[in-house]
């Protein structure tokens, strides 16, 4: 009885984690497989039904008079109504009112006397008895079941037409260097708050947790107008790379110093002590041993700094330009939004590049992300 | 590709810069004060001296930076609160009176405190009920981690996502946006959700929980297994039930953490931005403090005064939290 209660527990929640992950994983799916698809398919149908096969209603034009060539006395003109191998026509019409009158195989009789007929693998015959005049060829309404198609076009199309490729190669411009500058900066302030004694440190280490959670917005305007200003009076354009490295190192630093503070404030005071016996100084401890040392902590933040430059949209939007090869990829993204809002191949497939590297910085570096997070918050507490 | 050398020789040349300060200035402090070598009173007190300058020496690189990019803004910025579109005129409190004059910012306003009212106990609610429920099965961490992940995803990214979610098609065509998917299975009308007020704020909303869960679960599952095992013990033998234990044993006990959790929450709601630029821009009474603010540091060529009044209205609402921090800090210092 308690044990039948138990296991009814237990299984209640298995499905309750089951469906919680199924929902928080649901719309990165959805996004990949669609990304994936065929365009037209992607256009006209659900992404779940992406395995299964979908119907579509093509208008095919047949060429005109001057293709009809003459066999047995007849006059006729063949072709096949189907561009994609896999398909199969459904049914077919010639009437905008009927477009779905005929079944494949069958010979519809057009109003000029002519026999149109389509098979089902989609190769269709138009036989005259006499010659065919006219200009235009015949329109030829097909209803298809077309097998579902996945491909890299929407990528390739991403990557050159739309400039994902060259805005990926800008995120990477902006991040990297705002990753790894700030971090040696940051260390040697985090020991000097660790273990260098001198008055003030304590209200120092306040500053630095109060300008932990200063809103960006705050410092946007004053130094949008530092950078018009210092850009007027070098005769250098306001919004470059440097500008952008700068501002990213200067938001950075206070999580990075608290971070790394938090961590080199743990490590045991001995090691210190007894080097300094041996006559070393504040800087050879800090490079030879504090460094070392505090890898994790260093991971830690570089991981963090990497997925908030890569992410950043606000800041490239004031402090970078948006010519072709200053455009990050989501400021790329919001324009795309706003420019091919209904194209869902393209929007897609550019988020996914978007979101690629920092899921892989992601899986590849879980632990030390979670180090970070549990080091920045709960020491708060 | 020309440019990515470019940021990497940046790396380097800004790597080596920073060594060569520090290394620099600590061979020019020992030059100056040399205390090997030095007999008695003059090495003691070349020693102290330098032991007094160089923790500033590490510091000043970082400080430096901090003040020209936080500490030197937020006066600014107060300072540009009373000043006109461009910065020159002084007109008093004008700006203010403006502020809470127009209609879209009190709009702003109110989906703000919408905004934090939901997100942060929406996402500590399911981070909590996620990191308890997962350490009870085997396969728990992967969960964990599948949960986890949004937090990777950039918010424009995550805006995508969630706008093919919520995509529209008109009734009777076949719905390729999920939401609207299941609504028409169920036999009801598909709805264009963006364009409902007040309930799209919590359409948008729910990106930002689908986000911040996995940060809230992470941080509980912690604390959730620093929990001292004799006190759940305790209460199994003294025949208290799952749900007893749950809420009568261990939230008491992660109270602080539940705290800190929910208040970094509310930090990042008061900031977002991204979310509501990408989805609706502001429209159909959508807008927040933060887009507005965006939106007046460039509307019309740029009105500084307003854009940074309403900074200031973001900072405000900012302090109260900082100043919790900054105290909670202070005692965890003392502790030491």
């Amino acid at each position: 009885m308690i044990a039948s209660k138990r296991s009814s527990l237990v299984l209640f929640v298995h499905l309750s984690v089951l469906l919680l992950v199924i929902l928080w994983t649901i719309p990165t799916a959805g996004l990949l497989i669609s990304s994936l698809r065929d365009k037209d398919q992607l256009a006209v149908s659900g992404w779940w039904t992406a395995l299964s096969t979908s119907s579509q209603n093509l208008t095919v034009r047949a060429p005109g008079p001057e293709a009809q060539q003459q066999r047995d006395g007849k006059f006729v003109i063949s072709g096949n109504v189907l561009d994609n191998p896999g398909a199969k026509v459904s049914a077919f019409g010639f009437r905008t009112q009927e477009p779905a009158a005929f079944e494949p195989g069958q010979t519809a009789t057009l109003s000029d006397g002519e026999r149109l007929t389509v098979q089902e693998d989609g190769a269709f015959e138009i036989v005259s008895d006499v010659a065919m005049e006219g200009s235009r060829g015949q329109r030829i309404f097909v209803q298809a079941a077309v097998p579902s198609r996945f491909t890299f076009d929407n990528y390739r199309e991403v990557l050159n037409a739309e400039g994902i490729g060259a805005s990926f190669i800008n995120s990477l411009t902006v991040a990297i260097p705002s990753t790894i500058i700030p971090i040696l900066v940051a260390a040697f302030a985090a020991y000097a708050l660790a273990w260098m004694p001198f008055p003030g440190r304590t209200i120092l280490i306040a500053v630095v947790v109060g300008l932990l959670v200063v809103p960006l917005q705050m410092s946007l305007i004053p130094l949008l107008k530092l950078y018009n200003g210092v850009g007027a009076f070098l005769g250098l354009p306001a919004k470059t790379y440097v500008g952008i490295w700068l501002a990213h190192m200067g938001f950075g630093l206070p999580l990075a110093i608290y971070l790394l503070r938090n961590y080199m404030a743990g490590l045991p005071r001995e090691i210190m002590e007894s080097a300094r016996v041996d006559g070393a100084s504040d800087f050879d401890i800090f490079v030879k041993i504090i460094l070392p040392l505090s890898f994790p902590a260093l991971a830690s933040f570089a991981i963090f700094q990497f997925l908030w430059t890569w992410n950043d949209l606000l800041i490239a939007m004031v402090f970078l330009g948006t010519g072709n090869n200053e455009l990050v990829l989501t400021g790329r993204l919001v324009n795309l939004l706003g420019s091919r809002g209904g194209n869902w191949e393209i929007l897609t497939a550019s988020a996914f590049i978007t979101i690629i590297i920092p899921l892989i910085v992601f899986f590849s570096l879980q632990r030390y992300l979670v180090r970070g997070l549990l080091a920045g918050s709960v020491k708060g507490g | 590709m020309q440019q990515l050398l470019m940021a990497v020789i940046t790396m380097v040349a800004g790597v080596l810069a920073c060594a060569a300060y520090f290394y620099g200035t600590n061979l020019i402090l020992d030059l100056i004060f040399p205390s090997k070598g030095r007999s008695g009173a003059k090495a003691s007190r070349n020693l102290r001296i330098s032991n007094a300058i160089r923790p500033w020496l590490f510091l000043f690189p970082a400080l430096f930076a901090m003040t020209i990019y936080l500490i030197y803004p937020v006066f600014e910025s107060v300072w540009l609160s009373f000043h006109d579109r461009t910065g020159q005129t002084f007109v008093g409190g004008a700006n203010y009176v403006w502020m809470f004059n127009d209609g879209e910012f009190r709009q702003s306003i109110f989906n703000n405190f919408l905004w934090l009212l939901v997100v942060p106990a929406l996402a500590t609610f399911f981070g909590l009920i996620i990191a308890a429920l997962t350490d009870r099965i085997w396969w728990g961490n992967i969960a964990k981690t599948l949960i986890f992940m949004p937090m990777a995803i950039s918010f424009v990214g995550a805006s995508v996502i969630w706008k093919f979610i919520y995509d529209y098609r008109a009734a009777g065509t076949e719905q390729i946006g999920l939401l609207n998917a299941v609504v028409t299975a169920f036999g009801f009308e598909p709805q264009a959700w963006m364009t409902i007020p007040l309930w799209n704020n919590f359409f948008l909303m729910a990106i930002l929980v689908w986000i911040q869960t996995g940060f809230a679960m992470v941080i509980l599952s912690a604390a959730l297994r620093g929990i001292p095992e004799e006190t759940v013990e305790a209460a199994v033998i003294d025949g208290a039930n799952g749900f007893q234990i749950f809420f009568k044993i261990m939230i008491p006990q992660i109270w602080g953490t539940i705290a800190v959790v929910w208040t970094t929450i509310t930090i990042l709601v008061l900031k977002v931005f991204d979310i509501v630029l990408a989805m609706t821009n502001g429209q159909w009474q959508t807008q927040v403090l933060a887009n507005l603010m965006f939106d007046w540091m460039f509307r019309g060529g740029g009105d500084f005064g307003r854009g940074a009044a309403i900074a200031v209205v973001i900072m405000l609402l900012v302090v109260p939290i900082m100043v919790w921090n900054i105290r909670n800090a202070a005692k965890e210092m003392k502790g030491h």
